[in-house]
């Protein structure tokens, strides 16, 4: 749902800034469509593909940090939101998402352990999220790139297809973290390596544009965490079955 | 404040250089200047940076199409420094060669004086800011992006740091840049006095080493400047260089027909490759190998692509605006050209404008009109400012005439 910009900015000046803050509905249903050109991406899932449509069983592990997770209730996070989804839109494959969480970790940190956890899960699929803590903590991009490439490299080594996840769109803290030099090195370490990249970023500030959600909410409840990770989910498992290739007729 | 307002006009300034324009006519070395009309079109020019800069300090809205990084590979940062270098040089060029080394260094360092206290200031608004936000604002959503209230737990060591001017937030990188280069300005006017194209020459080399040996400044609490100084002072030396004779010297090579040929080829290509950045459709026209080469484009080591983006607009534009151009005079500039004429001011409402532009969105998510309206209204505040300082200038000028001359040399160079 859309406000009038006067109407709210009459109702600001009237009732004070702050008080106009709690304006949107906080209950409004998840509307979340995403165009088809942030669902897309030229490289392939070859291993995903296979695994669904001859083996069946298609184990995914997202290695990620805190927006990877809401706290106290993990299992309406993302990648929950992705297995249910998934095991939904695929009823004959057997889907298992399981989640390693790496906090306070940066792409090279991370980087350095995620071949021994791939070894570890043998999954068919890495979502790798990372981009966050690097550019809160302004790592130097270049020693980020370098972290990704390694992470990327190692990990495609290992014989796993890799999906990268970038940065959350967050316009509360836009003038405090600057995203875009990581975002930009994210985009060029997956083209580099034909590794899709899913567009978060991109993604939730879509969504924050078409008033889908209202990002700047001050709510410290997680309804808003939920409904935003659902949809994260929805977006994920389309684009993964996207990249994959795999046509309907072949998912049942 | 009237003391930090920078100003090329008056007795102080060089007809010979006061003519040269952003890159066409100039002195024929390092002469004495003598007095001349304000060069209208450096004004216009960073006026339209500042308007630029904030623009794209806010968040994307209908605005920030208009704005050049949309449309190639270097942005209003590029034309600023240029400009800053240009200008600083011009009038400390000239204080140099008429009052000698000691007392232009004098004056520079009064500069940088006054736009490290700048800096200081816009700090103090940031860390207001993030303290509002961080006991206000608590989304579990977002608690990663929380940490970076971590610093907030150790005031002592973050103030110290930007003091410093190693802890650098956000969209506050150009400040410490700009007091870097000033700060080498004393230096590298003293080596152009000698030769010029040797200066540039030199500049240019450090540019290259930066590159090929990875040279940067640290931050705090880790990574590196935003703005590289090593790679960026080619720009700041560049302008220096353009103002002390060079533009007139480059002057043939800029106007003949095969420049503007490769200026505009240039152009158009760093068009179609930002094109294909906002339209991700139709990236895949965009040749593999072309892309593995050519990215990431480094803003913070002022990539060659950014650098020969901006001499290719420089060169058009000096082209085909000359500096007798009526339209410098027309009203509509105007605001432009003041906001141009008291640069650092300017700059520093720009980022505090940005800032609570930032702070109403969130406030109040309205939506794309109020995001056109923040910008709108932040550009008719610069101007308004921009308006009242030169209002102030022009009655202190008047009540205070014997000091003028002396007053102009003092405060003019390029904030």
């Amino acid at each position: 749902m859309k406000s009038n910009p006067m109407m709210i900015l009459g109702l600001a000046l009237f009732a004070g800034l702050l008080a106009a803050a709690p304006l949107r509905a906080e209950d409004a249903p998840a509307n979340c469509e995403v165009p088809t050109y942030l669902l897309t991406s030229e490289s392939p899932l070859p291993k995903v593909e296979t695994a669904i449509v001859s083996d069946r069983r298609l184990e995914i592990l997202v290695v990620g940090s805190r927006s990877s997770t809401i706290t106290a209730s993990e299992g309406s996070a993302y990648p929950g939101r992705l297995q249910a989804i998934l095991k939904e839109a695929l009823p004959k494959v057997a889907v298992n998402v399981s989640v390693e969480l790496q906090v306070k970790k940066t792409a090279e940190e991370v980087a350095g352990g995620l071949v021994k956890l791939v070894e570890v899960r043998k999954p068919t699929l890495v979502i790798w999220q990372t981009g966050t803590y690097d550019a809160i903590r302004a790592i130097d991009p270049d020693d980020f790139r370098a972290g990704l490439d390694e992470g990327v490299v190692g990990l495609q080594k290992t014989g796993a297809d890799v999906v990268l996840m970038n940065l959350q769109y967050s316009p509360r803290t836009e003038t405090m973290i600057s995203a875009p030099p990581y975002l930009d090195n994210m985009r060029v370490v997956a083209q580099e390596h034909s590794v899709p990249l899913f567009d978060r970023f991109a993604i939730m500030r879509h969504w924050s544009d078409a008033g889908d959600f209202d990002l700047s909410s001050t709510s410290h409840g997680p309804d808003l965490a939920k409904r935003v990770h659902d949809c994260i989910g929805r977006a994920l498992s389309k684009f993964v079955i996207d990249a994959a290739h795999v046509k309907p007729a072949q998912q049942n | 404040m009237s003391s930090i307002a920078d100003q090329i006009a008056g007795s102080s300034v060089a007809e010979a250089g006061a003519r040269a324009g952003a890159a066409v006519t100039s002195a024929p070395a390092i002469t004495l200047p003598a007095a001349g009309d304000r060069e209208l079109r450096l004004d216009l020019f960073r006026g339209l940076a500042l308007w630029l800069i904030f623009i794209d300090h806010l968040p994307n809205n209908i605005l920030t199409w208009f704005t050049f990084r949309n449309y190639g590979f270097s942005d209003a940062t590029e034309i600023f420094i240029f400009i800053s270098g240009y200008t600083a040089a011009f009038v400390y060029g000239r204080a140099m060669l008429e009052a000698g080394f000691v007392v232009a260094t004098a004056r520079i360092m009064r500069r940088v004086w006054q736009i490290y206290v700048a800096h200081v200031f816009l700090f103090t608004i940031f860390l207001a800011e993030i303290s509002y936000v961080a006991t206000n604002f608590n989304n579990p959503l977002y608690s990663e992006e929380m940490g970076i209230m971590d610093f907030l737990k150790q005031p002592d060591v973050t103030i110290i740091q930007a003091l410093l001017l190693r802890f650098r937030p956000v969209n506050m990188d150009v400040l410490p840049l700009y007091i870097v280069l000033m700060l080498f300005l004393p230096f590298i006017l003293w080596l152009m006095k000698w030769r010029p194209d040797v200066t540039l020459a030199l500049s240019a080399a450090l540019y290259a080493l930066t590159w090929q040996f990875d040279w940067y400044l640290s931050a705090y609490p880790n990574g590196t400047w935003f703005f590289n100084p090593f790679a960026w002072q080619l720009l700041f030396a560049f302008g220096a260089w353009c103002a002390l004779g060079g533009a007139q010297r480059m002057s043939r090579i800029l106007s003949s027909p095969i420049t503007i040929g490769i200026c505009f080829a240039y152009l158009l290509f760093a068009f179609f490759v930002t094109l294909t950045w906002h339209i991700p459709q139709l990236s895949f026209l965009m040749p593999k190998r072309l892309e593995q080469w050519m990215y990431p484009i480094s803003k913070t080591d002022l990539d060659v692509l950014r650098f020969a983006h901006f001499l290719a607009l420089a060169a058009i534009t000096v082209r085909f605006l000359p500096r007798d151009w009526s339209g410098l005079k027309s009203p509509w500039l105007r605001p432009l050209i003041l906001c141009g004429q008291h640069s650092l001011e300017i700059f520093c409402l720009g980022v505090f404008l940005a800032f609570a532009g930032h702070f109403v969105l969130a406030e109040i998510s309205g939506g794309a009109g109020l995001h056109f309206l923040i910008s709108v209204a932040g550009i008719v505040i610069m101007s308004g400012m921009a308006w009242v300082i030169s209002w102030y200038k022009h009655s202190a000028d008047k009540n205070a005439k014997k000091k003028g001359a002396v007053v102009n040399a003092d405060m003019a160079g390029g904030g």
